[in-house]
Protein backbone atom coordinates (compact mmCIF):
# COMPACT_ATOMS: atom_id res chain seq x y z
CA UNK A 1 0.00 0.00 0.00
CA UNK A 2 1.57 3.65 -0.98
CA UNK A 3 0.62 5.03 2.43
CA UNK A 4 2.87 2.93 4.11
CA UNK A 5 5.81 4.11 1.80
CA UNK A 6 5.08 7.52 3.47
CA UNK A 7 4.00 6.77 6.64
CA UNK A 8 7.10 4.13 7.46
CA UNK A 9 7.39 2.47 11.20
CA UNK A 10 10.63 4.64 12.25
CA UNK A 11 8.51 8.00 11.37
CA UNK A 12 5.69 7.14 12.99
CA UNK A 13 8.06 6.06 16.28
CA UNK A 14 9.42 9.48 15.97
CA UNK A 15 6.02 11.19 15.61
CA UNK A 16 5.17 9.24 19.06
CA UNK A 17 8.60 10.00 21.16
CA UNK A 18 10.25 13.15 19.74
CA UNK A 19 13.79 13.03 20.52
CA UNK A 20 14.88 16.75 22.00
CA UNK A 21 12.00 18.33 21.90
CA UNK A 22 11.79 21.41 24.03
CA UNK A 23 13.04 24.83 24.08
CA UNK A 24 16.82 24.68 25.59
CA UNK A 25 19.90 27.24 25.47
CA UNK A 26 20.78 28.10 22.19
CA UNK A 27 23.01 30.84 20.27
CA UNK A 28 20.41 31.60 17.64
CA UNK A 29 16.65 30.66 17.19
CA UNK A 30 14.39 31.00 14.64
CA UNK A 31 10.52 30.87 13.98
CA UNK A 32 9.23 29.11 10.06
CA UNK A 33 5.73 28.41 9.53
CA UNK A 34 4.59 26.42 6.32
CA UNK A 35 1.92 29.18 5.58
CA UNK A 36 -0.17 26.16 4.04
CA UNK A 37 -1.19 24.54 6.52
CA UNK A 38 -0.18 26.45 9.57
CA UNK A 39 2.41 24.24 10.93
CA UNK A 40 5.09 25.86 13.26
CA UNK A 41 8.27 25.50 14.58
CA UNK A 42 10.64 27.66 17.17
CA UNK A 43 14.42 26.41 16.87
CA UNK A 44 17.17 27.10 18.80
CA UNK A 45 20.86 25.72 17.95
CA UNK A 46 23.58 25.83 20.71
CA UNK A 47 27.48 25.57 19.06
CA UNK A 48 30.82 24.58 21.26
CA UNK A 49 33.02 25.58 18.66
CA UNK A 50 32.62 24.42 15.34
CA UNK A 51 29.99 21.67 17.05
CA UNK A 52 26.42 21.58 16.87
CA UNK A 53 26.48 21.15 20.80
CA UNK A 54 22.31 20.96 20.85
CA UNK A 55 19.24 21.09 18.62
CA UNK A 56 15.94 22.28 20.65
CA UNK A 57 12.62 23.03 19.24
CA UNK A 58 8.98 23.48 20.20
CA UNK A 59 6.70 22.61 17.20
CA UNK A 60 3.04 22.12 16.20
CA UNK A 61 2.39 20.39 12.98
CA UNK A 62 1.48 16.67 11.51
CA UNK A 63 3.46 13.66 11.93
CA UNK A 64 5.72 13.78 8.80
CA UNK A 65 7.03 17.48 10.40
CA UNK A 66 7.43 16.39 14.13
CA UNK A 67 9.60 13.06 12.59
CA UNK A 68 11.46 15.38 10.75
CA UNK A 69 12.45 17.60 13.21
CA UNK A 70 13.17 14.34 16.04
CA UNK A 71 15.71 13.03 12.96
CA UNK A 72 17.00 16.36 12.68
CA UNK A 73 18.02 16.16 16.29
CA UNK A 74 19.39 12.61 16.20
CA UNK A 75 21.22 13.43 13.29
CA UNK A 76 23.24 17.03 13.25
CA UNK A 77 23.89 17.19 17.15
CA UNK A 78 27.11 15.87 18.04
CA UNK A 79 28.93 16.52 14.53
CA UNK A 80 30.14 19.34 13.29
CA UNK A 81 28.30 22.10 11.40
CA UNK A 82 30.42 21.59 8.09
CA UNK A 83 29.37 17.37 8.74
CA UNK A 84 25.79 18.67 9.66
CA UNK A 85 25.40 21.02 6.60
CA UNK A 86 26.62 17.75 4.72
CA UNK A 87 23.69 15.88 6.40
CA UNK A 88 20.94 19.01 5.48
CA UNK A 89 21.96 19.16 2.06
CA UNK A 90 21.70 15.16 1.78
CA UNK A 91 18.03 15.66 3.35
CA UNK A 92 17.18 18.41 0.60
CA UNK A 93 18.39 16.27 -2.10
CA UNK A 94 16.35 13.44 -1.12
CA UNK A 95 13.01 15.39 -0.68
CA UNK A 96 13.11 16.91 -4.26
CA UNK A 97 13.84 13.84 -5.58
CA UNK A 98 10.13 13.06 -6.54
CA UNK A 99 10.37 9.35 -5.38
CA UNK A 100 13.33 8.83 -7.33
CA UNK A 101 15.75 8.41 -4.99
CA UNK A 102 16.38 6.00 -1.81
CA UNK A 103 19.07 8.49 -0.01
CA UNK A 104 22.51 7.10 1.19
CA UNK A 105 21.71 5.71 4.44
CA UNK A 106 25.47 5.90 5.49
CA UNK A 107 24.61 9.68 5.44
CA UNK A 108 21.06 10.02 6.29
CA UNK A 109 20.09 7.09 8.50
CA UNK A 110 17.19 7.31 9.81
CA UNK A 111 16.16 9.89 7.72
CA UNK A 112 16.30 7.71 4.41
CA UNK A 113 12.27 6.87 6.02
CA UNK A 114 11.16 9.83 4.16
CA UNK A 115 12.30 8.36 0.76
CA UNK A 116 8.43 8.12 0.22
CA UNK A 117 7.48 11.40 1.42
CA UNK A 118 9.00 12.92 -1.43
CA UNK A 119 6.08 11.13 -3.82
CA UNK A 120 3.86 13.49 -2.10
CA UNK A 121 4.84 17.35 -3.12
CA UNK A 122 2.25 18.37 -0.30
CA UNK A 123 4.15 16.64 2.19
CA UNK A 124 7.33 17.60 0.73
CA UNK A 125 7.45 21.32 3.00
CA UNK A 126 5.87 19.55 6.04
CA UNK A 127 9.70 17.22 5.94
CA UNK A 128 11.74 20.14 5.22
CA UNK A 129 9.90 22.64 7.85
CA UNK A 130 12.75 21.91 10.48
CA UNK A 131 15.79 21.18 8.77
CA UNK A 132 15.02 24.28 6.84
CA UNK A 133 14.76 26.25 10.59
CA UNK A 134 17.73 24.53 11.57
CA UNK A 135 19.67 26.05 8.41
CA UNK A 136 18.73 28.90 9.06
CA UNK A 137 19.33 29.36 12.87
CA UNK A 138 22.88 27.59 12.13
CA UNK A 139 23.65 30.63 9.62
CA UNK A 140 22.26 33.17 12.51
CA UNK A 141 24.50 31.18 15.05
CA UNK A 142 27.59 31.25 12.88
CA UNK A 143 27.06 35.25 11.90
CA UNK A 144 27.54 35.97 15.84
CA UNK A 145 30.87 33.76 15.87
CA UNK A 146 32.66 34.95 13.21
CA UNK A 147 35.53 33.02 14.70
CA UNK A 148 34.16 29.77 13.64
CA UNK A 149 34.86 28.09 10.77
CA UNK A 150 32.88 25.31 9.19
CA UNK A 151 35.32 23.63 6.55
CA UNK B 1 -28.03 1.33 5.04
CA UNK B 2 -31.37 3.03 4.17
CA UNK B 3 -31.63 6.64 4.34
CA UNK B 4 -35.26 6.82 4.49
CA UNK B 5 -35.52 8.89 7.18
CA UNK B 6 -33.89 11.75 5.62
CA UNK B 7 -36.21 13.86 3.65
CA UNK B 8 -35.74 16.50 0.91
CA UNK B 9 -32.73 14.78 -1.18
CA UNK B 10 -32.47 14.91 -4.66
CA UNK B 11 -32.27 12.48 -7.34
CA UNK B 12 -28.09 12.20 -7.01
CA UNK B 13 -27.75 8.96 -9.01
CA UNK B 14 -29.24 11.22 -12.04
CA UNK B 15 -27.31 14.50 -11.13
CA UNK B 16 -24.11 12.61 -10.75
CA UNK B 17 -23.89 11.46 -14.51
CA UNK B 18 -23.50 15.22 -15.31
CA UNK B 19 -20.37 15.42 -13.48
CA UNK B 20 -17.86 13.33 -15.55
CA UNK B 21 -15.15 13.07 -12.46
CA UNK B 22 -17.83 11.83 -9.99
CA UNK B 23 -17.05 8.49 -11.49
CA UNK B 24 -13.51 8.22 -11.16
CA UNK B 25 -11.85 5.57 -9.44
CA UNK B 26 -8.53 6.43 -7.55
CA UNK B 27 -6.14 4.06 -6.56
CA UNK B 28 -6.79 0.34 -5.62
CA UNK B 29 -10.28 0.62 -6.79
CA UNK B 30 -11.63 3.33 -4.77
CA UNK B 31 -14.50 5.56 -5.92
CA UNK B 32 -13.42 9.06 -5.80
CA UNK B 33 -15.96 10.93 -2.82
CA UNK B 34 -15.41 14.32 -3.69
CA UNK B 35 -15.99 15.78 -0.15
CA UNK B 36 -13.97 19.31 -1.13
CA UNK B 37 -16.44 21.69 -2.42
CA UNK B 38 -15.98 24.39 -0.34
CA UNK B 39 -12.98 24.84 -2.52
CA UNK B 40 -14.31 24.31 -5.70
CA UNK B 41 -17.43 22.68 -7.23
CA UNK B 42 -17.11 19.91 -9.84
CA UNK B 43 -18.75 21.00 -13.33
CA UNK B 44 -21.54 19.03 -15.01
CA UNK B 45 -20.67 18.45 -18.48
CA UNK B 46 -23.65 21.53 -19.37
CA UNK B 47 -20.86 23.77 -18.70
CA UNK B 48 -18.09 21.86 -19.90
CA UNK B 49 -20.37 21.95 -23.44
CA UNK B 50 -20.96 25.84 -23.25
CA UNK B 51 -17.20 26.65 -23.17
CA UNK B 52 -16.77 23.93 -26.10
CA UNK B 53 -19.69 25.38 -27.91
CA UNK B 54 -18.62 28.80 -27.33
CA UNK B 55 -14.91 28.16 -28.32
CA UNK B 56 -15.91 26.05 -31.40
CA UNK B 57 -18.28 27.82 -32.75
CA UNK B 58 -18.38 31.72 -31.65
CA UNK B 59 -15.34 32.36 -30.39
CA UNK B 60 -14.45 36.66 -30.75
CA UNK B 61 -13.43 39.22 -28.88
CA UNK B 62 -16.62 40.95 -27.66
CA UNK B 63 -17.74 44.93 -27.64
CA UNK B 64 -15.71 46.09 -30.83
CA UNK B 65 -16.45 43.92 -33.97
CA UNK B 66 -19.23 44.07 -36.04
CA UNK B 67 -18.49 40.90 -37.45
CA UNK B 68 -20.76 37.78 -37.29
CA UNK B 69 -18.75 36.25 -34.71
CA UNK B 70 -18.53 39.35 -32.45
CA UNK B 71 -22.00 40.06 -32.41
CA UNK B 72 -22.71 36.40 -30.61
CA UNK B 73 -19.69 36.45 -28.52
CA UNK B 74 -21.05 39.74 -27.08
CA UNK B 75 -24.60 38.20 -26.81
CA UNK B 76 -23.69 35.50 -25.24
CA UNK B 77 -21.28 36.85 -23.02
CA UNK B 78 -23.83 39.58 -22.02
CA UNK B 79 -26.50 37.03 -22.18
CA UNK B 80 -24.46 35.36 -18.94
CA UNK B 81 -25.06 38.70 -17.10
CA UNK B 82 -28.64 39.04 -17.90
CA UNK B 83 -28.70 34.95 -16.13
CA UNK B 84 -26.63 36.16 -13.31
CA UNK B 85 -28.75 39.79 -12.24
CA UNK B 86 -32.04 37.27 -12.83
CA UNK B 87 -30.02 34.73 -10.46
CA UNK B 88 -29.21 37.30 -7.53
CA UNK B 89 -32.66 39.39 -8.25
CA UNK B 90 -30.90 42.52 -8.94
CA UNK B 91 -32.67 45.01 -10.21
CA UNK B 92 -30.47 45.71 -13.23
CA UNK B 93 -28.37 43.93 -15.05
CA UNK B 94 -25.91 46.95 -14.84
CA UNK B 95 -25.08 46.37 -11.66
CA UNK B 96 -23.80 43.10 -12.14
CA UNK B 97 -19.89 43.23 -12.87
CA UNK B 98 -17.84 40.48 -13.83
CA UNK B 99 -13.93 40.25 -11.94
CA UNK B 100 -11.86 37.04 -12.15
CA UNK B 101 -12.89 35.77 -8.49
CA UNK B 102 -14.41 36.62 -5.20
CA UNK B 103 -10.79 38.12 -4.13
CA UNK B 104 -11.53 40.15 -7.13
CA UNK B 105 -14.52 41.49 -6.15
CA UNK B 106 -13.62 42.36 -2.68
CA UNK B 107 -10.54 43.94 -4.13
CA UNK B 108 -12.01 46.30 -6.22
CA UNK B 109 -14.94 47.18 -3.36
CA UNK B 110 -11.97 47.99 -1.02
CA UNK B 111 -10.07 50.36 -4.00
CA UNK B 112 -13.23 52.19 -4.75
CA UNK B 113 -13.96 52.95 -1.72
CA UNK B 114 -9.97 54.01 -1.10
CA UNK B 115 -10.24 56.06 -4.21
CA UNK B 116 -13.40 57.86 -4.08
CA UNK B 117 -15.09 61.25 -2.98
CA UNK B 118 -16.79 62.18 0.06
CA UNK B 119 -19.14 60.62 1.48
CA UNK B 120 -17.33 57.63 0.38
CA UNK B 121 -13.71 57.95 0.28
CA UNK B 122 -12.12 55.71 3.31
CA UNK B 123 -9.23 58.23 5.03
CA UNK B 124 -7.80 58.56 8.05
CA UNK B 125 -11.11 59.29 10.17
CA UNK B 126 -12.86 56.32 9.16
CA UNK B 127 -13.02 53.04 10.46
CA UNK B 128 -13.56 49.58 8.84
CA UNK B 129 -15.72 46.62 10.85
CA UNK B 130 -14.86 42.52 9.15
CA UNK B 131 -15.31 40.00 11.43
CA UNK B 132 -13.00 37.43 12.48
CA UNK B 133 -14.53 34.78 10.77
CA UNK B 134 -13.59 36.47 7.08
CA UNK B 135 -11.70 34.09 4.57
CA UNK B 136 -8.39 36.22 4.27
CA UNK B 137 -9.69 37.07 0.58
CA UNK B 138 -12.49 39.86 2.85
CA UNK B 139 -9.46 40.98 5.64
CA UNK B 140 -6.51 41.33 3.44
CA UNK B 141 -7.52 43.89 1.21
CA UNK B 142 -9.12 45.77 4.14
CA UNK B 143 -5.86 45.60 5.98
CA UNK B 144 -4.38 46.96 2.56
CA UNK B 145 -6.86 50.11 2.62
CA UNK B 146 -6.50 50.91 6.65
CA UNK B 147 -2.39 50.71 6.01
CA UNK B 148 -2.87 52.84 3.12
CA UNK B 149 -5.56 55.40 4.55
CA UNK B 150 -4.63 55.61 8.01
CA UNK B 151 -8.36 54.06 8.51
CA UNK B 152 -8.88 51.61 11.70
CA UNK B 153 -10.10 48.56 11.47
CA UNK B 154 -12.89 46.46 13.89
CA UNK B 155 -13.75 43.56 13.65
CA UNK B 156 -17.07 41.15 15.43
CA UNK B 157 -15.53 38.47 17.49
CA UNK B 158 -16.77 35.09 17.64
CA UNK B 159 -18.54 32.80 20.42
CA UNK B 160 -17.28 29.28 21.33
CA UNK B 161 -20.44 28.47 19.58
CA UNK B 162 -18.99 29.29 16.24
CA UNK B 163 -21.69 32.23 15.66
CA UNK B 164 -21.01 35.67 15.53
CA UNK B 165 -20.65 37.98 18.17
CA UNK B 166 -22.66 40.58 18.22
CA UNK B 167 -23.11 41.77 21.67
CA UNK B 168 -20.68 44.93 21.26
CA UNK B 169 -22.57 46.27 17.92
CA UNK B 170 -22.88 49.43 18.82
CA UNK B 171 -19.32 49.56 19.80
CA UNK B 172 -18.18 48.36 16.43
CA UNK B 173 -20.40 50.05 13.98
CA UNK B 174 -20.34 53.96 14.75
CA UNK B 175 -20.60 56.94 13.24
CA UNK B 176 -17.16 57.13 12.06
CA UNK B 177 -17.80 53.53 10.40
CA UNK B 178 -17.62 53.73 6.18
CA UNK B 179 -17.79 50.41 5.26
CA UNK B 180 -18.94 46.80 6.96
CA UNK B 181 -17.80 43.60 5.13
CA UNK B 182 -18.74 40.06 6.23
CA UNK B 183 -19.21 36.91 5.16
CA UNK B 184 -22.70 35.56 4.89
CA UNK B 185 -21.63 31.67 5.38
CA UNK B 186 -18.21 31.44 7.24
CA UNK B 187 -16.09 28.83 4.83
CA UNK B 188 -14.48 26.76 8.07
CA UNK B 189 -17.06 27.27 10.38
CA UNK B 190 -20.25 26.88 7.87
CA UNK B 191 -21.96 29.66 9.77
CA UNK B 192 -25.08 30.69 8.36
CA UNK B 193 -24.46 34.69 9.31
CA UNK B 194 -27.60 36.63 10.29
CA UNK B 195 -26.61 39.75 8.39
CA UNK B 196 -30.16 41.84 8.27
CA UNK B 197 -28.99 42.96 12.34
CA UNK B 198 -25.75 44.08 10.96
CA UNK B 199 -27.07 45.61 7.55
CA UNK B 200 -29.63 47.53 9.41
CA UNK B 201 -27.33 49.10 12.28
CA UNK B 202 -24.90 49.85 9.32
CA UNK B 203 -27.94 51.53 7.51
CA UNK B 204 -28.59 53.21 10.72
CA UNK B 205 -25.15 55.22 10.84
CA UNK B 206 -24.95 55.65 7.04
CA UNK B 207 -22.19 52.84 6.55
CA UNK B 208 -22.06 50.99 3.45
CA UNK B 209 -22.32 47.55 3.82
CA UNK B 210 -20.04 44.47 1.50
CA UNK B 211 -21.17 40.90 1.70
CA UNK B 212 -19.23 38.00 0.68
CA UNK B 213 -21.47 35.54 -0.73
CA UNK B 214 -19.22 33.03 -2.09
CA UNK B 215 -19.81 30.48 0.55
CA UNK B 216 -23.72 31.52 -0.10
CA UNK B 217 -24.72 31.78 -3.54
CA UNK B 218 -23.68 28.24 -4.58
CA UNK B 219 -25.71 27.18 -2.02
CA UNK B 220 -28.99 28.50 -1.42
CA UNK B 221 -31.53 31.38 -3.11
CA UNK B 222 -29.70 34.67 -2.81
CA UNK B 223 -31.65 37.81 -3.22
CA UNK B 224 -29.52 41.18 -3.15
CA UNK B 225 -32.40 43.42 -2.94
CA UNK B 226 -33.63 41.16 0.18
CA UNK B 227 -30.03 41.62 1.81
CA UNK B 228 -30.80 45.06 1.16
CA UNK B 229 -26.81 45.29 1.12
CA UNK B 230 -24.36 47.61 -0.85
CA UNK B 231 -22.02 45.04 -2.53
CA UNK B 232 -22.38 41.24 -2.66
CA UNK B 233 -19.50 39.28 -4.18
CA UNK B 234 -19.40 35.79 -5.22
CA UNK B 235 -17.13 33.39 -7.00
CA UNK B 236 -17.97 30.69 -10.04
CA UNK B 237 -15.69 28.23 -9.89
CA UNK B 238 -17.92 27.16 -6.40
CA UNK B 239 -21.05 27.31 -8.27
CA UNK B 240 -20.25 24.28 -11.26
CA UNK B 241 -18.45 27.91 -13.32
CA UNK B 242 -14.99 27.51 -14.47
CA UNK B 243 -12.43 29.28 -12.63
CA UNK B 244 -11.28 33.08 -13.53
CA UNK B 245 -14.73 34.14 -12.94
CA UNK B 246 -16.44 35.72 -10.27
CA UNK B 247 -19.23 38.32 -9.75
CA UNK B 248 -19.41 41.72 -7.97
CA UNK B 249 -22.82 43.12 -7.62
CA UNK B 250 -23.31 46.71 -6.42
CA UNK B 251 -26.28 49.63 -6.11
CA UNK B 252 -26.60 51.18 -9.56
CA UNK B 253 -25.78 54.73 -7.90
CA UNK B 254 -23.01 53.64 -6.14
CA UNK B 255 -21.52 52.28 -9.12
CA UNK B 256 -22.50 55.52 -10.70
CA UNK B 257 -20.45 57.62 -7.79
CA UNK B 258 -17.54 55.66 -7.43
CA UNK B 259 -14.51 55.46 -9.34
CA UNK B 260 -12.99 53.02 -11.52
CA UNK B 261 -10.23 51.04 -10.50
CA UNK B 262 -8.23 49.41 -13.49
CA UNK B 263 -7.95 51.37 -16.24
CA UNK B 264 -7.83 49.83 -19.80
CA UNK B 265 -9.88 49.04 -22.87
CA UNK B 266 -13.81 48.70 -22.66
CA UNK B 267 -13.78 50.94 -19.72
CA UNK B 268 -13.87 54.30 -21.65
CA UNK B 269 -16.16 56.25 -23.10
CA UNK B 270 -13.35 58.71 -24.82
CA UNK B 271 -9.76 58.56 -24.04
CA UNK B 272 -7.14 61.82 -25.20
CA UNK B 273 -3.62 61.68 -24.33
CA UNK B 274 -4.52 63.94 -21.52
CA UNK B 275 -7.18 62.39 -19.97
CA UNK B 276 -10.50 60.15 -20.26
CA UNK B 277 -14.03 59.64 -19.48
CA UNK B 278 -15.32 56.45 -18.19
CA UNK B 279 -17.76 53.96 -19.97
CA UNK B 280 -21.30 53.24 -17.18
CA UNK B 281 -21.24 50.89 -14.92
CA UNK B 282 -20.72 47.55 -15.31
CA UNK B 283 -17.84 48.27 -18.22
CA UNK B 284 -16.09 50.85 -16.31
CA UNK B 285 -15.17 48.00 -13.60
CA UNK B 286 -14.36 45.75 -16.52
CA UNK B 287 -11.03 46.80 -18.09
CA UNK B 288 -9.68 44.66 -21.00
CA UNK B 289 -10.75 41.89 -22.41
CA UNK B 290 -12.52 40.18 -19.99
CA UNK B 291 -13.14 36.24 -19.10
CA UNK B 292 -15.55 35.85 -21.92
CA UNK B 293 -15.74 31.60 -22.46
CA UNK B 294 -15.74 31.67 -18.03
CA UNK B 295 -18.92 34.12 -17.91
CA UNK B 296 -20.70 32.12 -20.62
CA UNK B 297 -20.01 29.08 -18.40
CA UNK B 298 -21.15 30.53 -15.47
CA UNK B 299 -24.49 31.58 -17.25
CA UNK B 300 -24.50 27.66 -18.30
CA UNK B 301 -23.97 26.61 -14.54
CA UNK B 302 -26.65 28.88 -12.92
CA UNK B 303 -28.98 27.22 -16.08
CA UNK B 304 -28.09 24.03 -14.17
CA UNK B 305 -29.04 25.04 -10.64
CA UNK B 306 -31.74 27.12 -11.18
CA UNK B 307 -32.92 23.67 -13.35
CA UNK B 308 -33.24 22.22 -10.62
CA UNK B 309 -34.18 25.05 -8.19
CA UNK B 310 -31.95 26.40 -5.28
CA UNK B 311 -34.29 25.46 -2.76
CA UNK B 312 -33.85 22.02 -3.35
CA UNK B 313 -30.13 22.69 -3.69
CA UNK B 314 -30.15 24.07 -0.03
CA UNK B 315 -33.03 21.65 1.25
CA UNK B 316 -30.45 18.57 -0.29
CA UNK B 317 -27.12 20.14 1.46
CA UNK B 318 -29.24 20.62 4.73
CA UNK B 319 -30.52 17.10 4.59
CA UNK B 320 -26.81 16.07 4.02
CA UNK B 321 -25.44 17.98 6.58
CA UNK B 322 -27.59 17.62 9.27
CA UNK B 323 -26.98 13.23 8.33
CA UNK B 324 -22.99 14.51 8.37
CA UNK B 325 -23.45 15.74 11.96
CA UNK B 326 -25.35 12.62 13.86
CA UNK B 327 -23.11 10.80 11.96
CA UNK B 328 -19.85 12.46 13.36
CA UNK B 329 -20.85 12.72 16.88
CA UNK B 330 -19.87 8.68 16.79
CA UNK B 331 -16.29 9.48 16.26
CA UNK B 332 -14.22 9.32 19.05
CA UNK B 333 -12.66 12.31 19.73
CA UNK B 334 -13.92 14.29 17.15
CA UNK B 335 -14.66 18.07 17.99
CA UNK B 336 -16.41 20.10 15.19
CA UNK B 337 -14.92 23.41 14.96
CA UNK B 338 -18.50 25.61 14.21
CA UNK B 339 -22.13 25.39 15.00
CA UNK B 340 -23.02 21.32 15.93
CA UNK B 341 -26.60 21.56 15.27
CA UNK B 342 -27.72 21.82 11.16
CA UNK B 343 -29.63 25.39 12.12
CA UNK B 344 -28.26 28.36 10.45
CA UNK B 345 -25.39 26.17 8.98
CA UNK B 346 -23.97 25.95 5.32
CA UNK B 347 -23.06 22.11 4.55
CA UNK B 348 -19.01 22.85 5.12
CA UNK B 349 -17.97 20.64 8.45
CA UNK B 350 -14.67 21.46 10.19
CA UNK B 351 -13.45 19.28 12.46
CA UNK B 352 -9.93 17.84 14.41
CA UNK B 353 -9.50 14.52 15.28
CA UNK B 354 -7.96 14.28 18.84
CA UNK B 355 -4.14 15.26 18.33
CA UNK B 356 -4.05 13.50 15.14
CA UNK B 357 -3.01 16.40 12.83
CA UNK B 358 -4.99 17.28 9.80
CA UNK B 359 -2.63 17.05 7.23
CA UNK B 360 -2.51 12.97 8.56
CA UNK B 361 -6.06 12.93 8.46
CA UNK B 362 -6.29 14.07 5.31
CA UNK B 363 -3.26 11.48 3.83
CA UNK B 364 -5.21 8.77 5.25
CA UNK B 365 -8.67 9.74 4.04
CA UNK B 366 -7.04 10.26 0.34
CA UNK B 367 -5.79 7.11 0.19
CA UNK B 368 -9.25 5.67 0.94
CA UNK B 369 -10.71 7.66 -2.47
CA UNK B 370 -12.13 10.33 -0.31
CA UNK B 371 -10.66 14.21 -0.88
CA UNK B 372 -11.20 16.42 2.18
CA UNK B 373 -9.60 19.71 2.81
CA UNK B 374 -6.84 20.32 4.98
CA UNK B 375 -5.40 23.31 7.38
CA UNK B 376 -6.50 26.97 8.03
CA UNK B 377 -8.58 26.88 5.16
CA UNK B 378 -7.46 31.15 4.32
CA UNK B 379 -8.84 32.06 7.48
CA UNK B 380 -6.43 31.70 10.20
CA UNK B 381 -8.09 33.88 12.37
CA UNK B 382 -10.33 31.21 13.05
CA UNK B 383 -8.09 28.86 14.40
CA UNK B 384 -6.12 31.45 16.21
CA UNK B 385 -9.80 31.97 18.24
CA UNK B 386 -10.03 28.43 18.82
CA UNK B 387 -6.59 27.34 19.95
CA UNK B 388 -6.01 25.06 16.88
CA UNK B 389 -3.37 25.12 14.25
CA UNK B 390 -5.61 23.78 11.43
CA UNK B 391 -9.12 21.75 10.50
CA UNK B 392 -9.94 18.95 8.36
CA UNK B 393 -13.18 19.96 6.56
CA UNK B 394 -15.89 18.02 4.78
CA UNK B 395 -18.10 19.75 2.64
CA UNK B 396 -20.95 18.89 0.45
CA UNK B 397 -23.13 19.77 -2.48
CA UNK B 398 -26.19 19.00 -4.66
CA UNK B 399 -24.62 15.43 -5.80
CA UNK B 400 -23.20 14.49 -2.37
CA UNK B 401 -25.02 11.38 -0.68
CA UNK B 402 -25.42 9.73 2.43
CA UNK B 403 -23.24 6.94 1.30
CA UNK B 404 -20.32 9.46 0.82
CA UNK B 405 -20.81 10.81 4.31
CA UNK B 406 -20.80 7.08 5.66
CA UNK B 407 -17.75 6.58 3.86
CA UNK B 408 -16.40 9.37 5.43
CA UNK B 409 -17.32 8.16 9.04
CA UNK B 410 -15.60 4.53 8.02
CA UNK B 411 -12.45 6.55 6.64
CA UNK B 412 -12.47 8.44 9.86
CA UNK B 413 -12.36 5.10 12.26
CA UNK B 414 -9.68 3.63 9.72
CA UNK B 415 -7.75 7.24 10.46
CA UNK B 416 -7.26 6.66 14.08
CA UNK B 417 -6.63 3.09 13.86
CA UNK B 418 -3.85 4.26 12.16
CA UNK B 419 -2.51 6.49 14.06
CA UNK B 420 -3.34 4.46 17.01
C1 LIG C 1 -15.95 32.81 2.09
C2 LIG C 1 -14.99 32.93 0.94
N1 LIG C 1 -14.65 34.14 0.50
C3 LIG C 1 -13.81 34.31 -0.53
C4 LIG C 1 -13.24 33.24 -1.17
C5 LIG C 1 -12.27 33.50 -2.27
O1 LIG C 1 -12.69 32.99 -3.49
P1 LIG C 1 -11.69 33.09 -4.71
O2 LIG C 1 -10.45 32.38 -4.29
O3 LIG C 1 -12.38 32.40 -5.83
O4 LIG C 1 -11.44 34.53 -4.95
C6 LIG C 1 -13.56 31.95 -0.73
C7 LIG C 1 -12.97 30.77 -1.39
O5 LIG C 1 -12.00 30.16 -1.04
C8 LIG C 1 -14.43 31.80 0.36
O6 LIG C 1 -14.75 30.59 0.83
Amino acid sequence: MKLDSMYQEIILDHYRNPHGKGLRDGDAEVHHVNPTCGDEITLRVKLDGAVVEDVSYESQGCSISQASASVLNDLVVGKTVGEAQQVQEAFLELMQSKGQSEGDEEILEDAVAFAGVSKYPARVKCALLGWMAWKDATAKALAGHPEITTD
Amino acid sequence: MTYSHLTGLLDTDAIRKDFPVLSRVLHDGKPLVYLDNAATSQKPRQVLEALNAYYEQHNSNVHRGVHVLAEEATALYEGARDKVAAFINAPSRNEVIFTKNASESLNLVANMLGWADEPYRVDADSEIVITEMEHHSNIVPWQLLAQRTGAKLKWFGLTDEGRLDLSNIDELITEKTKIVSVTLVSNLLGTVNPVETIVRKAQSVGALVAIDASQAAPHAALDVQALEADFVAFTGHKMLAPTGIGVLWGRQELLEDLPPFLGGGEMIETVTMGSSTYAPAPHKFEAGTPPIAQAIGLGAAIDYLSAIGMDKVAAHEHAITAYAIERLAEVPDLRIIGPRTAVDRGAAISFTLGDIHPHDVGQVLDEQGIAVRVGHHCARPVCLRYGIPATTRASFYLYSTPGEVDALIDGLHHVRNFFA
